[in-house]
């Protein structure tokens, strides 16, 4: 295998974007997303997730299906940190819309490894106009 | 006659469609993720506060739950019910129309 080859085959880091749009318990798209992601992450791959439309739904807190018969997989959220996913894109118009303020949102974390492993927010709120360019740098974008 | 909506106003127009064809009079029932035409100060709240006079709003609290919506975020005059509720529902009224 030559050089080049294997520079392609291992160790090869991609920009990934996972793009959820959808609210979270009236179809698999929210729970798929986030499983995928975790597997991407497990690839030591670069992975942020943006959150759009009715998928900023999927972070609001106090969450709890017991009384409509689904995995509660919202606590899973927090599981992105440990994957090293320090990224989360929460588009600030798609909050506004729905009458909801970052205070509505898990107080999702990571530790950095590069500062002492503080925890760290990983919620970053972002215009649209900050979400189209960091669609742009992205090698990979994946759609839930 | 009840009608439920179990679509978010954000991604379709079911309760849209469902104000502009449902009778005055009518009980609106909003279940699955309809729980969010439901939210106070969202872009979509007027559909609802436009027509509270004239009909009854109802929400399904399990769903609510599910999604983490505490009560004090629902518009003013929404009346929660729960799975015990919405057969009631069901039975007092006629027909039941269900907006997807």
């Amino acid at each position: 295998m030559s050089d080049q080859e294997a520079s392609q085959t291992s160790g090869v880091i991609k920009k990934f974007l996972y793009v959820n749009r959808r609210a979270p318990h009236g179809s698999n798209y929210a729970q798929e997303g986030l499983e995928v992601a975790l597997i991407g992450a497990a690839f030591e791959q670069d992975v942020a997730m943006a959150y759009i439309d009715d998928g900023v739904f999927q972070l609001k807190t106090d969450q709890d299906t017991s009384e409509i018969g689904t995995k509660n997989f919202s606590p899973t959220y927090r599981a992105l940190g440990d994957y090293d996913v320090k990224k989360i894109y929460v588009e600030r118009e798609s909050l506004e819309k729905r009458g909801l303020t970052q205070d509505d949102l898990m107080p999702l974390v990571y530790e950095d490894e590069d500062d002492d492993w503080e925890e760290k927010p990983m919620i970053n709120l972002v215009t649209a106009a900050e979400l189209q360019d960091i669609i742009e740098q992205s090698d990979v974008v994946l759609n839930f | 006659m009840l009608h439920t909506v179990n679509k978010s106003p954000f991604e379709k127009n079911s309760l849209q469609t469902c104000l502009r064809l449902s009778q005055p009079g009518s009980s609106i029932l909003l279940i699955e993720d309809g729980i969010y035409g439901a939210l106070k100060g969202s872009d979509a709240a007027a559909n609802i506060t436009e027509h509270m006079q004239e009909r009854r709003f109802y929400v399904l609290g399990p769903d609510l739950k599910a999604r983490g919506i505490d009560k004090s975020r629902l518009i003013d005059g929404i009346e929660i019910v729960d799975y015990d509720g919405f057969v009631k529902l069901a039975v007092e009224e006629p027909k039941v129309q269900s907006w997807m």
